[in-house]
């Protein structure tokens, strides 16, 4: 032990590494359901286009991106797992079936559009798009409903609180799925998915209020931990951004509306943050500094998130750059 | 109702097996990529653009399946071995969220410019982007395999108490990480990879030799076929004979550092010296399947063989057997003939290498329709080695799910129920038929698609606005 010195006994530059991988695993959790979001997104207005050659284009849009898009999900896991494993050992043993859930909708997710490729037969194609669409809609909505089993403890499988939670999530998915594919396409089908957008938009803000009442009514400390300020004023900035949203997309500025579905997605990510912390998991008791791993590994993750998140994000850069742009109509899944 | 911890056991193996296919596909046909991309942008002929097209859409379909098979993986953890992810997790998470950020993400980021954007971005950030699809790939398995080895050769840790429970806690990264067994397990995992799809390429190509030479059909773009079985071959001449002689090095650390799954792999019961290697061990009764090398087995091995394995040279050498470990033993049947099977897959490819590298070098490589149906038949072998060698690896070290410190029945979730457990195992079985199914369909699809022929090459040049003639990269 001696031989790694202070590195192995002091925490880095003295930071509060643990407050910090609390607020890194949330960060990530918010990417994935940005980014994963507007694939989950494209994938319910899928289901609101019957011409094949809007289908294909919708496919198009998210093709190169969306596998990158998924890897949040599994580095939020693998953060959370690292920095605080008694956290995800409970959180996610708890959350034993919801979890599976959340796995079937994925892999539905991920291998729809790939068979969808495959024939281009209308029955074949029927069923993949389907299979496309119900996974792009439950995957975001299960994860909803994960997320307030975790802010309220439950091991209950399904509550009202997680409902609603669920709904907000898919609502904010198709958010920042309008905005997306109306930045990747051109024509009526940019047109024609703005109502959709500003209905989500709407339906969010909603589902929001409804899932802090049933949150607060669920559990009391939630209902006090609600009134404070920082979660008033990320509210009340989720509105105006709302109202943001639906001006971008009138006005056409359809990446300043996807960065606004990306501000509200991080502010519902902050609100949960800011409604469990100090706790990580209500449900264990575990507060960040019961779960966190020793100085040591959490020295040496620190230093390797330090470096490697930068390297991420300008893999990125290369990936969004390359393909910035509409979809031009010869490009195929 | 399955009991909990055998339906857990059964479900994550079920998962793994299924897991493992698609990054042995994708880290074994990477470094094909890179090399077929380099060729055909340093402006080689036609076939390089068509091998690249071609094994890009294998690859890519492999990994999509992968992703979403290797993330139930990841969740299992947590939910299926929740008092194993918090014993251990201050170890064994760091691995993994370091791989999930710095080869995951480099590979799925890039594999999105690899696949899409040939038309798209510059032949020199499309060649970087098949570099980096491949270190993604290679970079996951370090990661992967430093967290498996650390549960092989548990080093550079203490126990310690942590809000009530027992915990390890890292004292020494170089030791826990950096153990010898990554290194072993490293090289033999890669190998294997490449090893098993350049079988896999052979017998695909062969496949369309044989018709169009054998049976006469008239097979398109057959030069492309002749072109993939001989880069297959020259890869399945290097990294077959490299497993066998590796593969031993790898049994005898395996001796000195697991024992007991040394032991298991042999069927050695009792401590015993000069102890023979058995090529096979008939049992006399169906119980002794599951005992091999009873006392009243016939058996045919070779004098002092496994003594000389363990010891690197010395048939005289001692071998701890089974009944002197506390613990219960491993499945040893399943071991046994797991790791006997394997071997003799080696040993196999090697003799399929030699022969067809035998005719090639006397020009009769596509005149050999026996050596055409071996290679057929031998296509899918070497991932079935894979599994074999992960069963040897995974069964032989129980019960221990990390070596002689934690037990894998105590790893389980302590709230787990059979129900639920017994659930998911039912639908995770069916769903991973499923996508068994589905994978192999796509595949043969592509496989009977064949390349993409000059006609089409030419309409995508015209398509995106490219050069119409020669080949793009040249100019």
């Amino acid at each position: 032990m001696t031989e790694y010195g202070t590195f192995a006994s002091e925490p880095l530059f003295g930071l509060p590494l643990p407050d910090l991988w609390f607020a890194l695993v949330f960060f990530m959790l918010g990417t994935f359901l940005f980014l994963d979001g507007f694939d989950f997104g494209a994938g319910a207005l899928f289901w609101t286009r019957d011409d094949p050659a809007e289908r294909e284009t919708i496919l198009a849009a998210i093709g190169p991106f969306w596998d990158g898009n998924e890897v949040w999900l599994v580095v939020f896991g693998g953060a959370l797992f690292a920095a605080f494993p008694a956290v995800y050992a409970n959180l996610f043993s708890r959350n034993y079936l919801l979890l599976f859930g959340v796995l079937g909708a994925l892999i539905l997710r991920g291998l729809a559009p790939e068979m969808y490729e495959q024939r281009h037969d209308p029955a074949w194609q029927r069923w993949w798009g389907r299979a496309f669409v119900a996974g792009s809609v439950l995957a975001p909505f299960l994860l909803g409903v994960f997320v307030a089993n975790w802010l309220t403890g439950t091991g209950a499988l399904v509550t009202a609180a997680g409902l609603v939670v669920g709904v907000a999530v898919v609502a904010l998915t198709v958010v920042s799925g309008v905005a997306f594919v109306r930045l990747k396409t051109r024509g009526e089908l940019r047109a024609d998915v703005r109502r959709y957008g500003e209905r989500a938009v709407v339906g969010y803000l909603l589902a929001v209020v409804a899932s802090l009442g049933a949150l607060a009514l669920s559990t009391p400390a939630l209902a006090a931990a609600l009134v404070t300020v920082p979660v008033f004023a990320l509210v009340g900035l989720s509105v105006a951004l709302a109202v943001g949203y639906v001006v971008a997309l009138r006005s056409d500025q359809d990446l300043l509306a996807l960065v606004a579905s990306a501000l509200l997605t991080y502010g519902l990510v902050a609100v949960v943050a800011l409604l469990l912390f100090p706790v990580v998991d209500p449900g264990a008791s575990l507060s960040v500094d019961d779960a966190i791993v020793s100085t040591f590994p959490l020295n040496i993750m620190s230093v390797g998130a330090a470096l490697l998140l930068p390297l991420v994000l300008t893999y990125f850069a290369v990936l969004y750059n390359a393909f910035s742009g509409p979809v031009e109509p010869t490009e195929s899944y | 109702m399955v009991d909990p911890v055998i339906a857990s056991r059964l479900q994550f193996a079920l998962t793994t097996i299924v897991h493992i296919i698609f990054p042995v596909m994708s880290m074994g046909l990477a470094p094909f990529l890179v090399y077929f991309t380099w060729k055909e942008l340093r402006g080689g002929s036609r076939v390089y653009e068509q091998l690249r097209r071609f094994w890009t859409k294998i690859f890519a379909v492999s990994f999509v399946v992968g992703t979403v098979t290797g993330i139930v993986l990841e969740f299992e953890f947590g939910t299926n071995f929740a008092a194993f992810s918090t014993f251990a997790g201050e170890l064994f998470g760091g691995p993994l969220a370091i791989e999930g950020m710095m080869a995951f993400m480099l590979e799925a980021t890039f594999l999105g410019v690899f696949v899409f954007g040939r038309e798209r971005v510059s032949d020199r950030l499309y060649f970087v982007s098949s570099l980096a699809v491949a270190a993604g790939t290679w970079l996951s398995a370090v990661w992967i395999l430093i967290a498996n080895s650390w549960m092989q050769l548990p080093r550079g840790y203490e126990l310690a108490q942590q809000g009530g429970q027992t915990v390890v806690h890292l004292t020494d990264p170089m030791a826990a990480y950096l153990n010898p067994r990554f290194m072993f397990m490293y090289v033999h995992m890669q190998n294997a990879a490449v090893e098993s799809v350049a079988l896999f390429m052979a017998g695909v190509a062969a496949y369309h030799v044989f018709k169009h030479y054998v049976w006469g059909y008239p097979v398109q773009e057959v030069d492309f076929w002749e072109t993939t079985l001989k880069i297959a071959l020259v890869a399945l001449l290097i990294t077959a004979p490299l497993q066998v002689l590796h593969g031993d090095l790898y049994a005898r650390h395996v001796s000195e550092t697991q024992p007991q799954k040394f032991a298991a792999m042999e069927a050695v019961w009792e401590t015993d010296s000069y102890v023979p290697e058995y090529l096979i061990a008939f049992p006399t009764s169906f119980e002794d399947l599951t005992n091999p090398r009873a006392k009243e087995l016939f058996g045919l091995g070779i004098p002092g063989g496994a003594s000389w394995l363990a010891s690197g040279g010395d048939p005289r050498a001692t071998i701890r057997g089974l009944n002197s470990f506390e613990t219960e033993a491993p499945p040893v049947a399943i071991v046994f003939w797991s790791f006997r099977a394997m071997v003799g897959l080696g040993f196999w490819f090697i003799l399929l290498a030699l022969w067809g590298g035998y005719r090639w070098w006397r020009g009769e490589l596509l005149e050999d329709d026996l050596l055409h149906k071996a290679l057929m038949a031998s296509s899918l072998l070497g991932i079935l080695a894979v599994e074999l060698g992960w069963v040897v690896t995974e069964v032989g070290r129980q019960p221990w799910v990390v070596q002689g410190v934690l037990k894998t029945a105590d790893g389980v979730s302590p709230g787990l129920t059979g129900a639920e457990a017994t659930l998911t195992l039912v639908g995770f079985a069916l769903v991973y038929t499923t996508l068994l199914a589905l994978y192999s369909y796509v595949i043969l699809r592509i496989i009977r698609e064949g390349p993409p022929g000059a006609e089409e090459l030419r309409t995508r040049r015209v398509e995106a606005g490219g050069p119409t003639t020669g080949v793009p990269g040249d100019d």
